[in-house]
């Protein structure tokens, strides 16, 4: 080890001997001895010197924003901060690891996921995976107890991303988060209201958001007589009906979770419904569901909640879905998902949501984690999913520039000419002005022109 | 491992179940209550002491904190300053990864190499958190095949030395970092950087300040001259660097005692190191018997004497100080250094200000662009970086001092009422607020008192009260209230959006009435 550090260090000196030389121009002969013994030290210490060169990527599932890029997250972050500004939240910022205790326990399958710092004799730390955990952290750290904030930055993930479709493992998140004891389903609402007007204002188009509440699932699976001990693996299961069909979707429950088949089908009648607030009504008296109390406080919540997006004239954006499972573990309450629709291809076709931009829910029990006595502040929040927006606003901006592009080269071209004649025109005024003779009709007006005054415009095209 | 799971499992139902009980309110089954909860503690308890502990973590890591809402607002205030200063300057800005492959990283940082966080080998690439935004943009125009750009890049950095937090520095902090590559007419890109760290300073409203200018050739023909050994450059150099830090017999102490370097040598480094001065300084180096018989110092005085006329002509000389102990800690420079320094008020007349520490460092570093290169392709750089954190700490302490009120949200108006079960009429009127981008909050209750909401507008400074009441809903209007004044006034509902926007037009956003 000692002997490589020497070794480097001779590389190193030698390489400053061979710069100085050159730029002290020395002979040809002496720079290329020197040269040579540089070569020679660099190959005893081998193939690591080499591949030092080489190296011109950014890891796996992390890029670089180029100006361009920039313009975009840019004129995002805009449209979303100035909706989490109008419904008067703060902002906070966190650092980008957090000591791996904070982490350990809080994402349940997906902890693998987690990015490591090495151990190098301090404190072991993890990324962030989340900016959720850090806030719940944050509360508790700082004895908060009512607090509403934003907060955008990057969260790390290991998994395999599959960049095309926009995911990566360095990925910002926009969240907003209220926290506090206050009356039911407020600002739940409001969060909402304000994944409504945030996908409005960045004009995406059509979109949707899913609504369903952890207690009315777990209510469901009780009555359906899923085991206790399979309620989260179930849970996962059905959270991948966006992506699979209810068959492949029992198959796994009943193959893969050993699940009664008879379970999984009372299951898959429930799963399948979605509507609006007449689903909330029409299960509030179903027989099984109505006789479980998770599910009743659920639905009575949701119904509290339909009224508030009614008055908030959001209601044709909001479905309620049983399907709706997501999944993390903190979760206790209304969650949602928003996804965006693309435009039927034929009549009376139902649209497919292509990929989630934003969710959220409930999660009244994560603080009380962090607090030495358990004292429990209550949080909803949001995340807008933005690296999917960026992709799609990049995407729209080139699709416009293209056209901008070529209406302004023809503006500009015709603004030319005319402004060439305007300023012949206030040059000939000028000199008149000044008594001189000028011919408006000469054709090498502007040359005529530059010869008898010292100064011409320097935009002036000619 | 698989029981420890089976057992994480088990507490977390447990818990559930628990938790579905108290909701459940189990009433008269309190006893059992009581006795899933005996269960659950068990079951914790088998899991060990890692489950107690976890619920007592309550600190961010060493060397790192968070920004909270009024952290963020200075933070805010300070890089407007900063960016509106790098975009007049004509540079675009881009972004890269927290972390860069490890061999990225290697051998570019010399001595400081080891305070580098490097991620746990979880059997994919190595990676290491950035040390600085100068090697990841190397990378990124090696990667691109830049030959010129004029960029800024503000992001957090990671070193792993020993933070003195009160003095404001961290394990984890931000950069403004500025850099101009390319091939250009010489020192024209050096002075314009220089010219942007004296605007930012003054627009910062630091106090006075003052930017120590030197080069490494001029640095390095020095101790050729003195005749220090090639092999020692780097680290007497690293010596020379604590001259702002140490007293110079306490420097020369530990290049003779702790370095081995002769003493006569050091005294002749000493003579140098001590002279600062402006570009007559220059002019007399270049007229040095030793110094001018060495080409590696006459590069670097030539290069020096044609900034100082640039800054001239800049208008910034005054600013500016040619300092030969200023030696600063980078392997990649390869030109002009230099780092900017606030001054302290002299506390008697005639003492010399004393720096109290670097805010803004940089200088050129034509050879790094070229390590990334598969052919060894120079692109010469010059660049800077704003040290804001010690920045943020300065005008946190001046806003403090002021007194002056800071905001931390930009709300116009909050939706009140006076009375009961106006919830509804709260919800809809908010919501066309928002709907026409006003900013506007209302309380999270049903019911709540006119007095709280008023007291709620006073803790954060929102300067109106939209107040709905029945008799006004009847009328079409709603009663107005501003909070400083406490005047009240009946507004048409048609009418609100523009009112409001009339009245919170005069004021900042951030300022309170």
């Amino acid at each position: 080890m000692a002997d490589r550090a020497a070794l480097e260090e001779a590389v190193r000196l030698q390489g400053e001997r061979v710069r100085g030389l050159k730029l002290q121009k020395a002979g040809a002969e002496l720079i290329e001895e020197e040269v040579s013994k540089l070569l020679k030290l660099k190959a005893e210490l081998g193939s690591d010197e080499g591949k030092q060169k080489f190296v011109l990527k950014t890891p796996k599932g992390t890029r670089d924003y180029s100006p361009r890029q920039m313009a975009v997250r840019e004129k995002v972050f805009d449209v979303i901060i100035s909706c989490f500004k109008r419904h008067g939240a703060e902002v906070i910022d966190t650092p980008v690891f957090e000591l791996k205790e904070t982490l350990t326990g809080k994402y349940g399958e997906d902890s693998k996921l987690i990015y490591d710092l090495k151990d190098q004799g301090g404190e072991l730390l993890a990324l962030r995976y989340d900016l959720t955990v850090p806030f719940a952290r944050y509360l508790a750290m700082n004895k908060l107890t009512n607090i509403k904030r934003y907060h955008i930055a990057k969260v790390y993930r290991r998994d395999n991303p599959a960049m095309t479709r926009g995911r990566y493992r360095e990925f910002y998140q926009c969240d907003f988060d209220i926290a506090g004891q206050f009356d039911p389903m407020i600002p739940d609402a409001e969060c909402l209201k304000i994944i409504c007007e945030i996908l409005s204002a960045l004009q995406l188009g059509d979109f949707l958001i899913k609504v369903n509440d952890r207690r009315i699932l777990d209510g469901m699976f009780n009555v359906c007589g899923v085991p206790d001990s399979k309620f989260r693996t179930i849970c996962s299961s059905v959270d991948k009906l966006d992506k699979m069909s209810w068959e492949d979707v029992k198959n796994e429950m009943v193959e893969e979770k050993g699940l009664a088949s008879e379970v999984a089908d009372l299951i898959g009648a429930y799963v399948k419904q979605h509507g609006g607030v007449s689903l909330v009504e029409q299960l509030l008296q179903d027989p099984k569901l109505s006789q479980n109390k998770l599910a009743l406080e659920g639905l009575g919540d949701l119904k509290l909640l339909f009224e508030y997006l009614t008055l908030f004239g959001i209601t044709e954006k909001i479905t309620f879905d049983l399907s709706l499972a997501r999944g993390l573990d903190y979760y206790t309450g209304v969650i949602y998902e928003a996804v965006l629709l693309q435009t039927p291809t034929r009549q009376g076709e139902e649209p497919l949501g292509v990929g989630s931009v934003a969710a959220g829910g409930r999660y009244d029990g994560l603080v009380g984690m962090f607090d030495p006595k358990g004292r429990k502040v209550p949080c909803v929040g949001l995340s807008i999913g933005v690296e999917r927006i960026f992709s799609i606003v990049e995407q729209r901006m080139e699709a416009s520039e293209e056209k901008v592009r070529t209406t302004e080269t023809q503006v500009l071209v015709a603004a030319a000419q005319k402004k060439l004649l305007e300023e012949r025109l206030k040059l000939v005024a000028e000199l008149w002005d000044r008594g001189i003779k000028v011919d408006i009709r000469k054709e090498n007006l502007v040359e005529e022109i530059r010869r008898r005054t010292s100064q011409y415009p320097p935009h002036l095209l000619n």
